[in-house]
């Protein structure tokens, strides 16, 4: 079977659910006659026509509205932010009409809002974001953020079929470099379980998204030099978190670091470590670490821009700090 | 002088003779007389039981209110009841229909019962929110096509332009109505809503109910435009603007609307003027505005207007028309007692149904 890109791999999810459940359909800029602006949904207009997969006006907060509308008529709408930065101009659709929409009177909002998130393209401040804090911080969302193409597809097979509204963080550096075979059957990623894709006792690397790879870069590179052995946790849902996963592998190994691509402060390390702290204080040998970008914007010379993102050296580096403590 | 400059002297005192400091565009236009539009006696009957049902529902929240009875704001519709009642009932049942804070009216007449409005505002246990939230903040789209707003002014007009696109694709030909109020058309929402209903030819109709206030902000400060109807056009949508103190003018440019949706033709912009004859809330003195307004659009209140109509017509006597007022009142002290009667929901109900789970798999309300 042939290599499937993490990029293919989404749009496989889509055209699946679309098959499935007539329900579901598109909206978004440029995502029908063009095909998106990375040509995720390039063939869908052609195979399921047009008032399923809808060119819409530049304007997101109606987008998002428009979605919600559509939900709560029945249909289950999958919103595209062309870049996942626009996602801001729906902040307060997702925020206050669809987060808060079941809690006060029983309506679901079953949308997906779904778009490409992340650095390391020399995209800017405004194209290279990583948004998830806001709305991790909102009850009433969900917020996804796969790695691989397997989970790609899985995951937003399960955000499309959730019954509450789900952000669905796609990794634009991950697009088209991660190839994976995956199986001819359906098959649906769960949200809100974290995956181990590396075993290990000595200490615990908790990751996602693209940082997932430099961080398993990290953990071999510090077997083969110490004979450590770290364990990768890939955390694919960061609302609701795998709490269990978490401190799991906190009382498991005793020592554990947070790798991600988002800004420090506000950061979900820091909610990771304040459950830690919660629910596994005594297992801890060492504090719990993170390596993040720092607290600015994302700039966009190649210098500043290598300098901002985490790699692997800097987990590499906090890795051996934390083992050696 | 010259032609020209006599010409320009003419068309500025074209504009109707207007108090100092009240600008002409926030006075009343010239009054019209009333016309029925083609409805049935019992028909106008029923519209005089919504109007005076919308504001005796208010009285009764404003005395509960009075009593410390209610929690939170109150938001009065008084001289505006025409727009609420005339809308809701030029709809079918199945059209898609979202309230704003001042559309009590609609609600009545969408079915909601003034037991529901009551525990909602007393914040109890058995209200279409379970205390949750207040005010008008729930729906039922399945039974009552109804979709409740939030507290955020503008963001109902995206989500039914999306309500009515949703509806085409079910292949079913609803059109969808809500309101904005004067001040909220300044919105992002307001105009990435239109547009896109426009954009995309949907059924929307969207009722501006410019009142002359949003808060304490009078239209001269909110827009540039002398009339929103004028922005019709900047979209590309139908538009009109109607005395929204006149019930029947109400409903058949809401007719107007509705026929033109189901034909394909998109969207209605549809302005009713009126006036706010309370503060913004409760607590609201209203001594921003000026006496000379207040008096004007006093005269036109729309309850008066259409009970003189039907007593002109023939269609009602006074005393008909008081003793439809006396046979709620009584319905409306039960209500009352009913919902100060009913428990408030368990503190423990604040974690629940932050996500489906039993119980907010779908609306509670109505009970089936």
């Amino acid at each position: 079977m042939a290599l499937t890109t993490y990029l293919e791999a989404i749009r496989q999810g889509i055209e699946e659910e679309m098959a499935r459940d007539e329900s579901v359909f598109l909206l978004g800029e440029d995502i029908g006659l063009y095909g998106g602006a990375f040509k995720l949904t390039d063939g869908l207009l052609q195979r399921f026509g047009a008032s399923r997969v809808i060119d819409t006006p530049i304007a997101e907060g109606a987008i998002v509205g428009a979605a919600i509308g559509a939900a709560l008529m029945g249909m289950r709408p999958v919103a595209e932010m062309q870049f996942i930065d626009f996602i801001s101009c729906a902040f307060d659709q997702i925020t206050n009409f669809a987060a808060k929409s079941r809690y006060r009177w029983g309506g679901g909002v079953p949308i997906v809002i779904r778009g490409p998130a992340g650095g390391g393209v020399h995209g800017g401040p405004f194209h290279s974001q990583n948004p998830e804090m806001y709305f991790v911080h909102t009850p009433g969302l969900k917020v996804v953020a796969p790695s691989t193409a397997y989970d790609a597809k899985g995951l937003i097979k399960a955000a499309i079929r959730d019954d509450d509204p789900v952000i669905y963080l796609e990794h634009k550096f991950l697009y088209r470099r991660i190839k994976e075979e995956l199986p001819e059957e359906d098959f649906v990623v769960p949200i809100g379980v974290a995956a181990t894709r590396r075993e290990g006792n000595d200490l615990s690397i908790l990751s996602y998204g693209a940082m997932l790879y430099p961080s398993l870069e990290a953990a071999e590179l510090l077997a083969s030099e110490r004979g450590i052995e770290a364990e990768v946790i890939d955390l694919r849902s960061l609302l609701p978190l795998d709490r269990e996963a978490i401190v799991a592998t906190a009382r498991k190994t005793g020592k554990v670091m947070v790798v991600h691509e988002d800004t420090r402060t506000g950061g979900i390390a820091g909610e990771i470590a304040a459950i830690i702290n919660e629910e596994a204080f005594d297992y801890l040998d060492g504090p719990v670490l993170r390596v993040t970008s720092p607290d600015t914007p994302v700039p966009y010379s190649p210098p500043l821009e290598e300098f901002f993102l985490p790699n692997k050296d800097k987990i590499l580096d906090a890795a051996r700090r934390l083992a050696d403590y | 002088m010259t032609a020209k400059a006599s010409a320009k002297r003419k068309a500025v005192k074209r504009r109707p003779a207007s108090a100092p400091g009240v600008s002409a565009r926030m006075m009343p236009a010239p009054l019209q007389p009333m016309a029925n539009p083609g409805l049935s006696r019992r028909q106008l009957l029923e519209l005089h039981h919504y109007l005076i049902l919308n504001r005796l529902v208010e009285d009764k929240l404003t005395a509960l209110y009075r009593q410390g009875q209610v929690h939170g704001g109150l938001y009065s519709s008084r001289g505006q009841e025409a727009i609420s009642v005339g809308t809701a009932y030029a709809l079918e049942p199945t059209d898609l229909l979202a309230p704003m804070i001042r559309n009590i009216g609609s609600l009545l007449v969408r079915g909601v019962t003034p037991r529901d409005l009551f525990l909602q505002y007393l914040a109890r246990y058995d209200a279409p929110t379970h205390g949750k939230d207040g005010t008008l903040h729930f729906g039922n789209v399945d039974r009552l096509a109804l979709i409740g707003p939030i507290s955020v002014v503008g963001t109902l007009v995206p989500v039914m332009a999306g309500a009515a696109l949703g509806a085409r694709q079910r292949g079913e030909n609803r059109v969808s109505l809500t309101y904005i109020g004067d001040g909220a058309t300044s919105t992002g929402n307001f105009h990435e809503g239109l547009n896109f209903a426009a954009a995309l030819k949907l059924p929307l109709i969207l009722v501006v109910e410019n009142n002359g206030y949003a808060y304490s902000t009078p239209v001269d400060r909110q827009f540039a435009v002398e009339s929103i109807a004028e922005r019709g056009a900047a979209y590309g949508v139908a538009a009109e603007s109607i005395d929204g103190t006149d019930v029947l003018a109400v409903y058949a440019a809401t007719r107007r609307a509705m026929e033109r949706g189901r034909r394909g033709e998109g969207a209605t912009l549809l302005e009713c003027r009126a006036f706010r004859m309370r503060g913004h809330a409760q607590h609201d003195d209203m001594r921003y505005v000026p006496k000379e307004l207040f008096e004007a659009w006093g005269a036109r209140d729309p309850i008066d207007r259409y009970e003189a109509f039907l007593v002109e017509g023939g269609m009602a006597t006074a005393g008909s028309l008081q003793a439809a007022a006396e046979a709620i009142a009584p319905q409306l002290d039960r209500a009352a007692q009913e919902a100060i009667d009913s428990p408030y929901p368990a503190p423990e109900e604040a974690l629940k149904g932050v996500y489906r789970e039993p119980g907010y798999e779908r609306p509670w309300w109505p009970a089936e």
